[in-house]
Formats: C-alpha cells, sequence, structure tokens
C-alpha cells in the first residue's frame, strides 16, 4: 500500500480512534472483574460489598471509553 | 417494530424512496426541533417531552402508591416498598451509614428513581429516547450531588475544616500537598460533576444509537433492499436490536444505581471518617453492664 492509497483512506477514521481509546478501560474492566471474582470465590462471605466496590471502579475506568465516545462527535 | 416506525419518522421519511444504505440513526435525534411552543423561550421539545410527562407519571404512580398503602401490601405496593427499601439499604446504609444516613436517604431515593425512569424512555415504545440522553438532565443531578456533597461537608466541619480535609488529607509529606491540593480541588469542583455528567449521557446516547442502528439495518435488509437474499442478516441485526433493548432496559437501572451510589460515596467522603459505630460498639458493650448494674442494684 503506497502512500498515496493511505492518504485516501476516508470514512469514519474517529471510530479507529475509539477502538484504541477503548482498549485500556477494556483490560482495567477485564483486571476489574477478575479480581473481584478471585476475591468472591475466596470469600463468598462479602460478595455484597465486593460487587459494589467493583461497580464502583468500573464506574470511574467507564468513563474513560466514554469520554472518548463522546470526543468522536465533538468536530 | 414499533419502536422502529417512531425511529424513521423521526430521522425523516425521504432517505425511505431511495435508500442505498440504512438509515442510521444520527447526532440530529438528540438535537430535535422544538414541538411546542416555537419560537418563545419556553419552546419544548420532543425530549424536553419526554421529560415533562416522564416526571408527572413518577410524581402520579408513586403518590397514588404512598395515599393508598396499606399495612398488608398489595403486589404493587410491595414492588414499590422492594425498590425504597434496595435504595435505603443497600445504598445509602451501606455506604454512608445508618445513623449519618437518615438525612440523605429521600435525595438519594429521588435521585435513583428519577433517573431510573428517565433512562427507561430509551425502550418505551414512541418515546423511544432516554430523558436523560442530552445533557442537561445529567448535568442538573449532578450538579444537585455536588451541592449535596458540598453541604454534607461544611455541615460536618465548616467550609474551612471541609476543604483542609479534602484538600490537604492528613498523612502526606508537605511538598506533595503543592501538586495535591490543586488537583483535589479540580476533583472536587469539576471533576466529579463532569464525570457523573458523562457517564450518564454517554451510556443513553451510545444505548440510542445502537438500538437505533440495529433496528434501522432490519428494515433495510428485509423492506428496502429490492432484493432479498440479504433477510437472514435482517434476522441477525432483528435479534441484536432485541437483545439491545433488553441491554438497555439493564443499562438503565445500573447507570442508575451508579450515579445514586456514587453520589452517596462523596457525601460519605465529605462527611469524613465514620464515628458512630464505635459510638455504637461502645453503647452495645455498655448496656449489658448498665443492666447488670441496674439488676445487682
Amino acid at each position: 500500500m503506497g502512500i498515496a492509497t493511505l492518504a485516501a483512506v476516508s470514512g469514519n477514521v474517529d471510530i479507529l480512534g475509539y477502538g484504541l481509546a477503548a482498549l485500556g478501560p477494556a483490560i482495567a474492566m477485564g483486571l476489574m472483574t477478575a479480581k473481584a471474582l478471585e476475591s468472591t470465590a475466596r470469600q463468598p462471605e462479602v460478595a455484597g460489598q465486593l460487587r459494589t466496590l467493583m461497580l464502583l471502579g468500573i464506574a470511574f475506568v467507564e468513563v474513560l471509553a466514554l469520554l472518548a465516545f463522546v470526543l468522536c462527535f465533538v468536530k | 417494530m414499533v419502536s422502529f416506525v417512531g425511529l424513521t419518522t423521526a430521522s425523516g421519511l425521504m432517505h425511505l424512496a431511495s435508500a442505498k444504505q440504512p438509515d442510521y440513526p444520527t447526532i440530529e435525534d438528540f438535537l430535535p426541533k422544538p414541538a411546542l411552543f416555537a419560537g418563545t423561550p419556553f419552546a419544548i421539545n420532543r425530549i424536553i417531552l419526554i421529560r415533562i410527562i416522564l416526571t408527572v407519571v413518577i410524581l402520579v404512580v408513586l403518590g397514588l402508591t404512598a395515599s393508598h398503602a396499606k399495612l398488608i401490601p398489595s403486589r404493587w405496593q410491595s414492588v414499590v416498598e422492594y425498590g425504597l427499601d434496595f435504595v435505603r439499604e443497600s445504598i445509602v446504609y451501606d455506604v454512608i451509614g445508618k445513623e449519618r444516613g437518615k438525612r440523605y436517604v429521600s435525595t438519594i431515593t429521588t435521585i435513583f428513581f428519577s433517573i431510573f425512569i428517565f433512562n427507561l424512555g430509551a425502550v418505551i415504545p414512541f418515546a423511544n429516547m432516554a430523558a436523560t440522553a442530552t445533557i442537561c438532565a445529567p448535568l442538573v443531578f449532578a450538579l444537585w450531588s455536588v451541592y449535596n456533597y458540598w453541604a454534607a461537608g461544611i455541615r460536618a466541619h465548616g467550609l474551612g475544616g471541609f476543604l483542609r480535609e479534602e484538600l490537604f488529607p492528613a498523612g502526606i509529606p508537605w511538598p506533595i500537598y503543592i501538586l495535591l491540593a490543586p488537583i483535589n480541588l479540580i476533583e472536587i469542583t469539576l471533576i466529579r460533576p463532569f464525570s457523573l455528567t458523562v457517564r450518564l449521557f454517554a451510556n443513553m446516547l451510545s444505548g440510542h444509537l445502537l438500538v437505533g442502528m440495529c433496528l434501522a439495518a432490519t428494515q433495510f435488509f428485509f423492506i428496502e433492499t429490492n432484493t432479498k437474499i440479504f433477510a437472514p442478516f435482517g434476522v441477525l441485526t432483528l435479534a441484536g436490536g432485541m437483545f439491545m433493548t433488553c441491554f438497555e432496559i439493564f443499562v438503565a437501572g445500573l447507570q442508575a444505581y451508579i450515579f445514586s451510589i456514587l453520589t452517596a460515596s462523596y457525601i460519605s467522603m465529605s462527611l469524613g471518617e465514620e464515628e458512630e459505630e464505635e459510638d455504637k460498639k461502645v453503647s452495645q458493650a455498655a448496656q449489658p453492664a448498665a443492666q447488670l448494674a441496674a439488676v445487682s442494684a
């Protein structure tokens, strides 16, 4: 693919940016859920608290991906 | 399919005649033309109308339930009571604590139920739009949350004490404060409301776009194309649309839960360390002793 072809790539390029921006939060959410599951398996009696804490953490991480999503629309 | 009819009429029927590609929802869906009182400062568009109707629905339904409340609850009353109980026990009391949390039960219950019903607008036929899908409704809720945690902090420690606690947390070497104090100030004034707003708003926006995209593609594959080769894709997108609709209902509840639990935890952070727990333990420990004393006396 020559440089001319590369320059001609058009369409909604924002999507690529969003894909990149979603990578970090995706890894973070996966880690968080995995850890919460692991802790729940170790100590099932605090499952409720762990779930709340996990959702809180996910809410903070989620903002990063959503920011990128909103910025797609800002021209 | 009902919800889909609303979508297409909202974004214009003229595409139907010469459709080369599905009539995907655009950002224009969130900026509808004024429907009532156009030209006056009270111009009301579709989304504001949905907001008003849903507010009335919440007030009427909860008001009627409350005025007909009985000791032995009817089926509907027990559903509402379960919701109220859930917010009180597992959001407010769990996060803020029982003694300190009493004061905030009504606020957080209001936030939870309003946001939940507003979000459900996304899946109500003919509305097809979450009332929280434009930035202003989440912003109002977020500002209310800001007011609440500032007021809680100021009430507990005074303005100076609250700022000192938030900006200069104890146990950190002093040079760090040069960095930390401005960051914390921005956090409690801007970042918290901004993140609350964006989280709710963007979730609802993306949900609407996804449902709309699936159903628009279904319409395209089934009806608008001349060749029927693509009908299997239509089945796929229709199933996707149904799945996304169910997912929207889940997200509506989840976002209401997250918004209210974050508000509760911000209030709890402003209030500082919980002291009631130890008081309770002391009083519980003291009680048998007092009883013993009373018996022996």
